[in-house]
């Protein structure tokens, strides 16, 4: 591996996935695998992530199951990643390829900063997200479909701003919240029910944890807290000073007090009334 | 009927060589030390946005003096070369060394195959872990490696500089007092630089993954302080040349 100059025209500029691709064009193409829909061997999935406005910023929690139909592929899976210091993004969808988009899009981010000397705007954040979702989009037609949902400060407006992505790469702005996965509809809409403009800190918290509760509540492929064996769902936030990624101990301690409040009959009861 | 010219290459590479020390001393110079908290890298740059001093990758920074263009092109490519790297391993596995090799290759590989040689110094620096000490790696023009592990000199006139900062280093010393020694060293007894003349630049244990960070113009004037007035490059012979609040700030490096 030589020093990897170009000649200007060649020049692949601040962009990582360009890099890689003209790597790539020096190897013979992998076999190509065509099967039909549905056809793909089972692969894990990741299941409900959800992000909100508050106060100062946003927050994104995911829970940590991965499903492989019917089975629990893995119970401490982490669905929410920094992006770059001020950005978050999490996946749902096969895992696999979702974990491998994050960690090109995570690199993406930082080369380009270093190579430019300054960090991509959020839109740019955004938008590149976007094109790594569509340039997945026939894996997707295949059955591998990754949807991920982004997050960050916006250093210029100085507020929190949330986009989901749909398979084609299509990104939209969310205006105060959004939930995708298997469980995102629940999710969603407990959140719907607890938001509020201005949410403080401890009650964005608070309204994520309880989202993910609800979403396991009702979506078997979504993890809810694993008390025996103290796994619970990442929570972080990303505020002017940048990602921070809550403590177990403080997911737990939501968690453990919404637990309570539900035991005690305060909740919204079950068995379906 | 024309006859080429025969010209030894002893004279060939004499003149390159000539021509690549030409164009690298009609640049200012650029100290990098380590300090008690990793590497100090200090540049004589007055311009805010076209950077001699940049981050590679998590614990590699790179610098760079003579011609921009030129340097410019080999630290983008360094960035390439990491990020690559990193994506297709693991990030612990990019380091300095296999870099400063590939700089060094292509240094030499232009030197004695190309008409013009690059009229570049480069330094590639790696913020030790786990342990293991700082390395700076120091690459001339012609791809002649030096590996450093206290301080390295960059650009024109290097000697003098040199001998200024072997004069006023001190083991494990402090930002503030590396960063006064190393400006004075840049500046000579008869010139005084001032934080908007500088660029600087740490890779210091302590900034989380990323060990890259620049100091920027109020942090510059804090750190240099009272010392900027009384030139601390240390020893000459008269001392205390201006008394006063930067006596005590000048005290540990005067010592000789």
């Amino acid at each position: 591996m030589g020093l990897p100059l170009f000649p200007p025209g060649d020049d692949p500029g601040p962009s990582f996935a360009a890099l890689i691709r003209l790597g790539d064009s020096n190897r013979p193409a992998p076999a190509r695998v065509d099967v039909g829909r549905g056809a793909v061997p089972s692969v894990a999935h990741g299941t409900t992530v959800v992000a909100m406005r508050f106060a100062d910023g946003v927050v994104m929690a995911g829970d940590r199951r991965a499903t492989e139909g019917n089975i629990i592929a893995h119970r401490a899976m982490e669905k929410v990643f920094p992006a770059d210091r001020h950005s978050a993004v999490a996946i749902a969808g096969a895992a696999g390829p979702a974990v491998e988009m994050v960690k090109l899009f995570q690199t993406q981010l930082e080369h380009y900063e270093k190579v430019e000397g300054v960090a991509l705007s959020l839109e740019g954040k955004a938008n590149q997200l976007g094109q790594m979702v569509r340039d997945h989009l026939p894996m997707a037609m295949q059955g591998l479909v990754v949807v991920p949902l982004f997050c960050g400060f916006d250093l210029r407006t100085t507020e929190g701003r949330i986009f989901t992505y749909d398979v084609t790469g299509g990104h939209f702005e969310e205006a105060d919240y959004a939930a995708t996965g298997s469980g995102g509809r629940d999710a969603r809409t407990t959140i719907k029910l607890g938001w509020k403009p201005g949410l403080g800190r401890d009650d964005g918290i608070e309204l994520a944890v309880r989202a993910l509760y609800e979403a396991a509540d009702e979506d078997s492929a979504t993890g809810g807290p694993d008390l025996v064996r103290g796994i619970f769902p990442v929570v972080a936030t990303v505020t002017a000073s940048g990602y921070a990624r809550l403590d177990d101990a403080e997911v737990a301690q939501s968690f453990t007090s919404l637990v309570q409040r539900r035991s005690l009959g305060g909740g919204t009861g079950g068995g379906g009334s | 009927m024309t006859m080429p010219f025969y010209v030894a290459p002893e004279q060939v590479m004499k003149d390159r060589a000539e021509y690549a020390q030409k164009g690298i001393a009609r640049g200012r110079s650029l100290v990098a030390c380590v300090y008690a908290d990793g590497i100090l890298i200090v540049a004589e740059n007055p311009s805010r946005s076209l950077h001699k001093v940049s981050e590679i990758y998590d614990r590699i920074a790179f610098a760079g003096v003579g011609k921009y263009n030129e340097f410019d092109q080999l630290r983008v490519s360094g960035v390439r070369h990491a990020d690559t790297k990193g994506f297709a391993f693991s990030r612990e596995d990019v380091d300095a060394r296999s870099l400063a090799n590939l700089y060094a290759q292509y240094l030499g590989q232009v030197f004695t195959h190309e008409m013009k040689p690059l009229e570049v110094e480069i330094l590639v620096a790696e913020l030790g872990v786990d342990g293991k000490p700082e390395q700076l790696y120091h690459i001339a023009y012609e791809g002649t490696i030096t590996d450093e592990d206290r301080f390295a000199v960059l650009g024109g006139e290097t000697e003098t500089i040199s001998d200024r900062v072997a004069e006023a280093y001190r083991l494990d010393w402090a930002l503030d007092a590396a960063l006064r020694a190393t400006v004075g060293a840049l500046a000579g007894p008869d010139r005084t630089l001032e934080p908007g003349d500088l660029e600087v630049a740490v890779l210091a244990r302590g900034n989380g993954r990323r060990a890259f960070r620049r100091l920027g113009y109020d942090e510059l004037g804090e750190l240099l302080g009272g010392g900027r007035k009384t030139s601390p490059r240390g020893s000459r012979s008269t001392g205390t040349a201006s008394a006063g609040p930067s006596d005590s700030d000048g005290g540990p490096l005067r010592s000789e």
